[in-house]
């Protein structure tokens, strides 16, 4: 266990590097000239040029790549011209509302998820599981940019029952950031009214994210729960007379849940790349709108910054999902 | 008689499954206003872009069975015009991923050592990424436009294909039949094209037929927020990103394009889990 | 006393290629502390019918067509499903074929024994006893299948088990509930030939012990006749003979128990050379008319084609299905 761990470990700081060097080759083969970008939309030659050598841009590809290389090793990730703060504190204060919206969105489909998954196994091709299905291919093809505006427009639009965008009350004080997460910094100041406040206006997005995941994870747990439901062993627990409820929710759940573990690590990335829609319907402030509206303003650094971030986090969320095999499976631990 | 059987079989599966008759119906839809799209939409003139200012931004009517848009075109024409776009933008995309990818997969699947070492690290790269960041970091690069986002998705989608491909062909490199083939004599590229292919070509198959659904939702959300087909161009997403400006007072802008890019993701993912029902049985992942 | 009584059982499976007949009408009775034996090949629906005792097959596809199982004169087919898991364990118990398949590869052994324990009391009503009196109650169940250090025993996972540790405790917990039918479904095929006999001398030395009556599912007619009073052979769904062990090996009746115990090769007797029987298992989703055993049987004449043959009494407890068979002229 411990040799699997540290092989994983060597091959997440292997994979960390090759991101660098793709996120390096893909600034490398934009079509737009960086030097311009960086020297503003109405520099003459001679500023373009004093841009391009000092950002090192004259430099040949491979002291470019180390410059770069340790820039990022120095927290460094460049300056963004939208908004002329370095990108690295623009990431550190648009992360943080970004996790918490993906969390609290994987929670509900953790939980909504394996709850459907398990009864429409049950209950397998009645009518509980028939509509499920329908309810899961939804909520894959859903768009979630369009599925988001219709509940802007249903929920806070028609019905009034909850803020249409924004991550809270423009005339509320958040107090200064302690982790960042709004809930969580409430929750640690004891301030109710601001919790139940930043709940209101995270609920929708959090659907909206939610819903893809909710459905695979749905799908997933409920094929591997008929599957677990059918095995061999269930059969001998039923024979000695194990009671459905332990049958169900643990005998056949932790094996269904293997397979389910590594749909949630795989969803948790989709998860990340699709704030980029659902932060852009709700106005929510974190590193999905951060990345689009860098994206269309041609702002390049900002958009490796992002890339670089989700996919750093998307390595360890993977990393801790490997761990969590070894806590399921016990022959895992073993090997 | 086998194949007799399989085609009963497959009769059978879909006649079963309200779901994947219903997949099938709404891509038969789909295909059919891609092919005939310019021929039978009410409103032919709104095709070009005539601009009928009188008549804009009008309510859902008998006329206009989903309003008017800003410039006074028929809302429900210019989607039917745009299936055409999403269609052939999705089926491009997930054919070309695939040609890059499969082969890719097979080769490293049955060559195993460095070869095998290098397509995989290479794809895992790609694949830690997730899918619209990394396609969104590509536009930035390429620059916006349908092209480009086109060719962001291509980037991103080959390799999963090479991981599907790859298993694939691992998992029958071991079958006692290619063992016997090989033990034969049949040299490697015949192996290959005979029996790794064939063998690992149903998941494939179940996969393409998903990721067109997917592929569409993917273009017309990189047109959603501005980076892949720009306006005038009657693509779905780009569609609803101008009427999201027009919420509330006009919110019936949005229903018509969502609904259409909704009904054809959900047709082609309900088409591939039917197609996986009776293609691939064995395997159950969602 | 007449524990279990199986009363023209049958039973289909709904399969897209049409219904499979599994089992075509089945008489079999089982008395209190009597062993029974079931012999008969691959597919011939002897562990389709040890799972009906338990009602454990899945259905849809499993279907009953007709018939009754009667433990202790109720009918297990018409019990709803809570009594039925009065039943499980605590009345009738079953040991299964594969140990490394029919114990669960995440939960440790306790955690089985426990949930086993646990939802036999809770099924009967009894109070909940405390963690510590059921994990005891586990150990002292090892122990009494030969298991050593059965309280470590309890936290190890089944993967760190031999073959053989593995039956004895499934073993151990087919006997958690105190159980007066145990159902042995090839209890001895996963294992290797010096663990079977170990294996087949415990469930001998248990049954005596405890008077439990046994059913025991084989397809070698060796490891039957070493356990069992009474055999029962069946083909292709129906019960084609069933006699006392000692009068069935060496006076079988149907032709297709003949041809069963003519391919066993004999270990003493190496000149004896085994005979398979001709021809294979019919296609059960459109079995054979009359009798099931026909186009096999070199005896078959126009009654075996169209009658089905009952289960007669021949000899004293001694029964055969073959038209053939009569008690002045034991079969050919």
């Amino acid at each position: 266990m411990f040799a699997y761990l540290l092989r994983r470990f060597a091959l997440a700081g292997l994979m960390l590097f090759g991101l660098i060097c793709l996120t390096f080759v893909i600034a490398n083969v934009a079509p737009s000239d960086p030097a311009v970008l960086a020297a503003g939309p109405d520099a003459g030659k001679a500023q373009i040029e004093q841009a391009r050598r000092e950002y090192g841009l004259d430099k040949p590809l491979p002291v470019q790549f180390l410059r770069y290389v340790g820039d990022l090793a120095r927290g460094d990730f460049g300056r963004s011209i939208a908004t002329g703060r370095p990108v690295g504190s623009d990431l550190a204060r648009y992360f943080p509302a970004t996790l918490e919206l993906c969390i609290v969105a994987m929670t509900i489909g953790l939980v909504v998820g394996i709850s459907l998954g398990m009864l429409s196994a049950l209950f397998k091709d009645q009518w509980l599981d028939h509509l499920t299905r329908i309810f899961a291919v939804s909520g894959i093809a859903l768009p979630p940019f369009w599925f988001g505006l219709l509940l802007q427009l249903g929920f806070a639009v028609w019905l009034g029952w909850l803020p249409t965008s924004g991550r809270i009350g423009v005339s509320t004080d958040p107090g200064d950031p302690i982790t960042g997460m709004l809930l969580v910094d409430a929750l640690l100041r004891g301030d109710g009214a601001l919790f139940w406040q930043g709940l209101s206006y995270i609920v929708l997005p959090a659907l909206v994210l939610s819903l893809p995941c909710l459905a695979s994870i749905l799908r997933v747990n409920r094929s591997e729960m008929v599957e677990a439901l059918r095995a061999d062993y269930i059969t001998s627990a039923r024979a000695h007379g194990v009671s459905r409820w332990r049958l169900v929710t643990v005998h056949a759940l932790k094996n269904a849940m293997i397979p389910t573990l590594a749909i949630i690590g795989l969803r948790w990335g989709w998860m990340m790349s699709s704030t980029v829609l659902v932060e852009t319907v709700f106005d929510w402030p974190g590193i999905g709108l951060y990345a689009v509206s860098s994206a269309i303003a041609g702002d390049f650094k900002p958009v490796m910054g992002v890339t670089l971030i989700v996919g750093l986090n998307f390595m360890l969320v993977n990393l801790v999902v490997d761990l969590l095999y070894g806590v399921l499976d016990p022959r895992l631990r073993d090997a | 008689m086998v194949a007799s059987r399989s085609v009963r079989l497959a009769a059978w599966h879909f006649r079963r499954s309200f779901a994947s008759s219903l997949g099938l119906g709404l891509v038969a839809v789909i295909v059919l206003l891609a092919l005939a799209g310019p021929w039978i939409v009410p409103y032919p003139d709104d095709v070009a872009g005539k601009v009928n200012l009188a008549d804009k931004l009008l309510p859902p009517s008998k006329a206009h069975w989903f309003g008017t848009d800003e410039v006074g075109n028929d809302i429900l024409t210019r989607v039917i015009v745009g299936a055409r776009l999403s269609l052939l933008v999705g089926i491009g995309i997930t054919l070309a991923a695939a040609a890059i990818g499969v082969p890719l997969g097979i080769l490293a699947g049955t060559a195993g050592g460095k070869v095998r070492e290098a397509i995989m690290r290479v794809t895992d790269l790609f694949l830690s990424v997730p899918g619209l960041v990394l396609a969104i970091a590509l536009v930035a690069a390429l620059g916006p436009g349908i092209v480009n986002a086109m060719i962001a998705l291509v980037l991103v989608w080959w390799p999963g294909y090479v991981r599907l491909a790859e298993s694939k062909a691992l998992s029958i490199r071991g079958e006692p039949f290619i063992e016997a083939a090989r033990v034969a004599g049949a040299p490697g590229l015949r192996i290959l094209w005979r029996h790794v292919l064939p063998n690992s070509l149903s998941p494939i198959i179940v996969k393409m037929s998903m990721d067109i659904g997917q592929a569409i939702l993917a273009v017309a959300s990189l047109g959603f927020i501005g980076l892949g087909a720009k306006p005038p161009t009657p693509e779905w997403g780009a569609m609803i990103s101008i009427a999201r400006g027009y919420l509330p007072d006009w919110w019936w802008y949005a229903i018509c394009p969502g609904a259409f890019i909704y009904a054809s993701v959900l047709g082609f993912n309900l088409l591939g889990d039917g197609l996986r029902d009776i293609l691939d049985p064995r395997s159950h992942r969602g | 006393m007449t524990l279990v009584e199986i009363r023209d059982y049958r039973l289909a499976f709904d399969t897209f290629d049409g219904t499979l007949h599994v089992l075509d009408g089945i008489d079999l009775a089982l008395e209190a502390g009597q062993t029974l034996g079931i012999v008969g090949e691959t597919g011939c629906g002897k562990s389709v019918l040890a799972r009906s005792l338990l009602r454990l097959n899945e259905s849809p596809p499993a279907r009953v067509v007709s018939g009754a199982i009667l433990f202790e004169g109720q009918d297990v087919l018409a019990l709803p499903e809570r009594a039925m898991r009065r039943l499980r364990g605590r009345r009738i118990a079953m040991v299964f074929q594969d140990p490394a398949s029919y114990l669960n590869p995440l939960l440790s052994i306790g955690t089985q024994m426990e949930d086993a324990i646990r939802g036999q009391e809770s099924a009967a009503g009894e109070a909940k006893r405390p963690r510590r009196a059921i994990r005891d109650h586990a150990a002292g169940l090892l122990a009494s299948v030969g298991l050593a250090e059965p309280h470590r025993l309890l936290d190890s996972h089944p993967h760190q088990l031999s073959g053989g540790m593995r039956q004895r405790v499934l073993i151990a917990m087919a006997l958690a509930g105190n159980p007066s039918v145990l159902v042995a479904d090839e209890p001895t095929t996963a294992l290797d030939v010096t663990v079977q006999a170990q294996v087949l001398a415990l469930i001998a030395g248990l049954v005596k012990e405890r008077g439990l009556a046994l059913m025991l599912i084989s397809h070698d007619l060796g490891v039957v006749a070493a356990s069992c009073a009474r055999v029962a052979v069946m083909y292709a769904g129906t019960v084609v003979e069933e006699a006392p062990t000692a009068a069935l090996l060496a006076n079988p009746r149907h032709p297709y128990a003949q041809g069963l115990i003519a391919a066993v090769p004999d270990i003493d007797n190496p000149a004896h050379k085994p005979r398979g029987i001709p021809g294979s298992i019919p296609n059960l989703l459109k079995p054979p008319t009359g009798c099931r055993f026909h186009p096999r049987c070199a005896l078959a004449t126009d009654i075996c084609r169209s009658t089905k043959p009952a289960l007669r009494e021949l000899a004293p407890a001694h029964r055969v299905a073959c038209h053939h068979a009569t008690p002045e002229h034991p079969g050919p």
